[in-house]
């Protein structure tokens, strides 16, 4: 019997589907991004010229990039640390002996996470438009002017993160209850006997033991928090002047609106290096904290 | 700190944020029982004052959203069925069949996983173009028929399967499909449900691949026809409402009534990331 054989029919129709329909085209993504592959090219391909790193450097020289760039550090920023002491917020709250109704509290808590982004997006325009808007006539009772949430570029994005967080903080709430699980009792039992305080056992005993949790979900979400992209497509459309639009939302308007299909590669191709590069650096920094 | 203080405050907070999670979602519902421009009424009504079924009425009858739905519940249905067979076979091969360079295939599997997926999307349109497949349901099932998420995730679940019941079965003549499917995969049952139920819901949500590869209406999936419908109908609030309902209530309730499952494959896939 040839279990090696097997293994490979086995293996066949899952590696030809993501050989062929992902890493083909990322190696295409590389080699389209060093071409000039334009409107012109899609209608003749005789049309295409290899331009090596001049996409690159045209981008690199374009405000817009910059701004697109500017605005998804912005929400990875902020959106990601509030998005992670809303979800370990939540789990310890979920966690305490003295919470009732858990189970019910646990759904709640995380159904924002299995709704359809464009549709709950379609909700909060309605919640937060600036005349009609449930969250303007809340304030209005509390004495607070109304804000034009999605039309003040000001605004905008923070109204963007403040929808991210609500939509996605269940999911790593759900990781951080698991870490905190696993954190032996007798440990905040001796801090009690020891008279540390609930501050103090949350420093010294709940942050390092939740550490290494801490460190794949920020990893994580920081990751697909870079990918932001129907959010702004759906409430803003990238306005007001361009202020929600973020690196994928110039990718996609420069690829399937304009179709520059090469300069939208190399956007592409930018975001990943920065993506890569930038959860490296923390995945180094948070070794290098472990050791000391 | 007195107890029963800090139970209420706990109790309190977890209330707070239930109503914060879930009151969007509940005014979605009731709005979209509304009359038309009920909702642009000031101040903002909370309840309908005469409930009807206007709204879902008009955008069955007269958006197409019966089509969209169907469409969202063929792609998905189409992506989960062939995805779990291949993400199965997969994962238990790299689990439990021995063969050259096992370890090196696998990490490098998850080493792609860094890849964003958007990189792939402007050669993959260009591909799906090239085999004519653009605009046709093809274009969302075909390239979502393996993950390498799914193959993870039936990999770290098929490890804990004895080798003996294989060998047995081996020594017995029985072939390695017969294998697969008589002994193999009824003890994976629970790993399918958690894959399905994960795969479907993320089908079903699936916005920016979608938005790409169908151009035209006829496609669309629930979220491409929100999506456009909210550009045209910008004043309409409760006709998209009762829209985001049909949208969001289908997997709303696949999720609930799976939970466990769903909550149980989260933990298992973020074990190694």
């Amino acid at each position: 019997m040839n279990t090696s054989r097997a293994a490979w029919l086995f293996l066949a129709p899952a590696l030809i589907v993501l050989g062929m329909f992902f890493l083909l085209p990322v190696l295409a993504a590389l080699i389209l991004s060093l071409t000039d592959y334009d409107l012109y090219a899609l209608a003749d391909i005789r049309n295409l010229r290899f331009v090596g790193l001049e996409n690159y450097w045209t981008l690199l020289h374009r405000p817009l990039f910059w701004s697109a760039l500017g605005h998804t550090v912005y929400f990875v920023a902020v959106g990601v640390p509030l998005s992670l002491i809303a979800s370990l917020g939540a789990a310890m709250l979920l966690n305490s002996p003295l919470a009732r109704c858990k189970p019910f509290f646990r759904t709640a808590l995380f159904a924002p996470v299995v709704t359809t982004v464009v549709a709950v997006a379609v909700i909060w325009r309605y919640l937060f438009n600036t005349k009609y808007g449930l969250v303007n006539s809340v304030l209005d009772g509390i004495g607070v002017a109304p804000i034009d949430w999605l039309g003040d570029p000001h605004w905008s994005m923070p109204t963007i993160i403040l929808f991210a967080v609500w939509k996605n903080f269940g999911y790593n709430m759900i990781i951080f209850m698991a870490g905190l699980q696993a954190i032996p009792a007798d440990l905040y039992e001796a801090a009690r006997i020891d008279g540390a305080s609930a501050l103090r056992q949350f420093q010294h005993i709940t942050l390092p033991m939740l550490k290494p949790t801490m460190v794949m979900v920020s990893i994580l979400t920081v990751s697909g928090y870079f990918q932001l992209f129907a959010e702004p497509y759906v409430m803003t459309e990238g306005g007001p002047l361009q202020s929600t639009t973020s690196v994928l939302y110039l990718m996609y308007e420069e690829g399937f609106k304009w179709w520059n299909l090469g300069s939208a590669s190399a956007v592409a191709f930018l975001l990943f290096i920065i993506m890569f590069a930038v959860t490296a650096v923390m995945l180094r920094l948070s070794r290098r904290g472990g050791e000391v | 700190m007195n107890p029963r203080i800090a139970k209420a405050i706990i109790n309190g907070l977890l209330i707070a944020g239930a109503v914060v999670a879930l009151l969007p979602l509940l005014w979605m519902v009731s709005v979209s029982f509304m009359t038309q421009g009920e909702a642009s009424s000031l101040p903002a009504p909370l309840f309908p004052k005469h409930a009807t079924w206007a709204n879902y009425r008009e955008l069955f009858a007269n958006a197409g959203m019966g089509r969209y739905l169907l469409n969202s519940l063929l792609v998905s249905t189409a992506i989960t069925a062939v995805s779990l067979a291949f993400n199965l076979m997969a994962g238990y091969a790299f689990a439990k069949l021995q063969f050259a360079g096992r370890e090196r295939l696998f990490q490098g599997l998850l080493g792609a996983l860094v890849i964003p997926a958007q990189v792939a999307m402007l050669p993959l349109f260009l591909l799906l173009k090239y085999l004519g497949l653009v605009n046709t349901y093809g274009a969302v099932i075909v390239p979502a028929m393996a993950t390498i998420f799914g193959i993870f995730l039936v990999r770290q679940y098929a490890r804990g399967i004895p080798d003996d019941l294989m060998e047995a079965a081996r020594i017995d003549g029985a072939g390695e499909m017969r294998i697969f499917v008589t002994i193999v995969m009824p003890l994976l049952k629970p790993i399918m449900v958690t894959l399905a139920i994960f795969t479907f819901l993320a089908a079903w949500n699936d916005f920016m691949w979608p938005l790409i590869a169908l151009t035209g209406q006829e496609h669309y999936t629930l979220p491409i026809a929100l999506a456009s419908l909210s550009r045209e109908h910008v004043q309409d609030s409760e006709l998209m409402m009762a829209g985001s309902v049909v949208t969001i209530l289908p997997v709303l309730l696949l999720f609930l009534a799976l939970q466990r499952y769903y909550l149980e494959g989260l933990l298992l896939g973020s074990v190694k990331g």
